[in-house]
């Protein structure tokens, strides 16, 4: 197995340890994940699937949790920011 | 979203930590077949997490060889959303699986607590087991400025992963007093397996300050923390900092086991001598019957293990061993108890609720958490309130123990599958729609 994966946060080219999650893809980034309803941004925060704060799409599908689901090559991550 | 599949076991288990690892393995070397489902990409809950593919042995490794070796079947990346009847609806990446047993093991493990305080939503501020299951999930923190605050032992664990992950740790802010972390570290003294871990703690951490009396009072910054005021013996301070890392030790995730009917005390699902929850067939194991630590989790789950599989009489010499951990867990529980100041750290304009954007001084004036709910959306983002409504229960006294399914959001494709499934089994699902 390779040591890392590459993905794209936002279109831009990341490369993450192999087994990291999308959280870590987008904090690696320096993205956020969402704006609030208020229009404040928001980042990963309970690393564990409680707080929805890194939900962002992932491969089209919007409002995946970030911190739940593993980067797999090529994969398209978008957030809000 | 649109396909739906069916399994049925003798003992389903819900939460692959410790406790549903050992309950599954020991239903399973009595007999029973056995399903193991968890919302995790990875089977090791929040403390085993990432240990599965470590090269150096750990507590978790002969769990770890035991599930492989085991005929359990793991469905990972699964999220129980629905129980009735001796039937399990969960959802997984590409639709749904509902998934039938005879007897049910909840090891749903449990979840941070968190308080707000002015600026807890900038980006880089996480949970303290938040940063530690970001760093175990491949988070780079090598040359980063880590500040930990908050309560518990957890917040050792995490400076210690932090430094060995070559992080510049600044410090840890512990709320409660010196006093009572040394009662409790001699209390510790009595289960082996803790003096052993405290003895290599203390070595990871040294150097890094530990504070006592001290919280944070505010993170600041533009568009992510960028320093943290602390209060410390009474005085106030602020510290630079790259990323903040708090939490107000752990609450117990119950939602499962209340939609499922089993009688809470005090927060906590009741469990008899089996770990049986008061309701017939369904079992409940780990921190969700009390915050006791992996050892106890351990043995609770061997012993539901047991006893779901038909074989109470394997159970009995295991009994004294969790007695041992209880009064531990009464012991941690004394210990990081909450200090009133507390409640008077988020000014009135900060975010109570994050997922609606919900001052607090908004969702308080209502008095209840069912008006603040019904007046202000607090508690009705996708986070169903796990956040908010438990730091309102600390902050406010609020009572925020209704639930209803789906106790995760879910796809309307999902709700639907649980539809016919109540129909399959003659029982009424028919208020959800």
């Amino acid at each position: 197995m390779p040591d890392t994966v590459t993905v794209r946060v936002n279109g831009r080219a990341v490369t993450v340890p192999a087994g990291a999650t999308v959280a870590v893809a987008i904090l690696a980034a320096g993205a956020i994940s969402r704006f609030s309803v208020t229009g404040h941004p928001r980042a990963p925060f309970c690393g564990m699937g409680t707080c929805f704060e890194c939900r962002s799409e992932i491969n089209g599908q919007p409002h995946r949790r970030g911190c739940q689901i593993l980067c797999e090559p090529g994969m398209n991550i978008q957030s809000d920011g | 979203m649109d396909s739906s599949t069916h399994s049925h076991f003798d003992v389903v288990v819900v939460g692959a930590g410790p406790a549903g690892i050992a309950a599954a393995v020991t239903a399973s070397d009595c007999g029973a077949t056995v399903g193991l489902i968890d919302d995790n990409p990875t089977a090791g809950g929040q403390i085993w997490r990432g240990e599965a593919h470590k090269t150096e042995r750990s507590a978790a490794t002969p769990w770890f060889e035991r599930l492989v070796r085991s005929s359990v079947k793991k469905i990972h990346g699964a999220r129980a959303f629905y129980v009735d009847d001796g039937m399990l609806a969960a959802e997984i990446a590409d639709g749904t699986r509902t998934i039938a047993y005879r007897e049910l093991i909840l090891a749903t493990g449990a979840r941070e607590l968190f308080l707000p305080f002015p600026g807890w939503t900038l980006p880089n501020v996480f949970g303290a087991g938040g940063l530690q299951a970001l760093m175990k999930s491949g988070l780079p923190v090598a040359g980063k400025r880590i500040l930990i605050a908050g309560t518990g032992p957890l917040l050792l664990a995490v400076a210690a992963y932090a430094r060995k992950c070559g992080a510049d740790v600044l410090g840890i802010c512990e709320q409660t007093t010196m006093r009572k972390m040394m009662r409790f570290a001699a209390g510790a003294a009595a289960i082996p397996s803790k003096v052993a871990d405290t003895i290599r703690l203390a070595w990871a951490l040294r150097g890094i300050p530990h504070w006592t009396n001290s919280w944070p009072l505010a993170a600041l910054g533009n568009e992510r923390v960028e320093r943290v005021r602390i209060v410390r013996d009474g005085e106030g301070h602020e510290i630079k900092c790259d990323y903040l890392a708090c939490g107000f030790h752990l609450i117990p995730n119950v939602e499962l086991a209340r939609l499922a009917g089993c009688q809470i005390e005090d927060g906590f699902v009741e469990v008899d001598a089996w770990q049986q929850t008061s309701v017939p067939r369904i079992y409940c194991v780990g921190e969700p019957t009390s915050i006791g630590g992996v050892e106890m989790a351990v043995v609770e789950g061997r012993i539901a293990g047991c006893a779901a599989a038909g074989h109470r009489e394997k159970a009995r010499p295991l009994l004294r061993a969790r007695e041992k951990y209880a009064r531990f867990a009464r012991e941690l529980k004394d210990a990081f108890a909450l200090r009133h100041e507390l409640k008077a750290i988020a000014e009135p304009d900060t975010l109570l609720c994050r997922c609606e954007d919900v001052p607090l001084e908004r969702a308080r004036a209502f008095g209840s958490w069912r008006a603040a709910k019904l007046q202000t959306r607090c508690g009705m983002g996708p986070c169903q309130g796990r956040v908010c409504g438990s730091a309102a229960e600390f902050l406010f006294g609020w009572g925020t123990d209704s639930v209803r399914p789906p106790v995760f959001p879910v796809e309307c494709a999902s709700l639907a599958s649980i539809t016919s499934m109540g129909s399959s089994t003659g029982s009424s699902t028919g208020e959800l729609i």
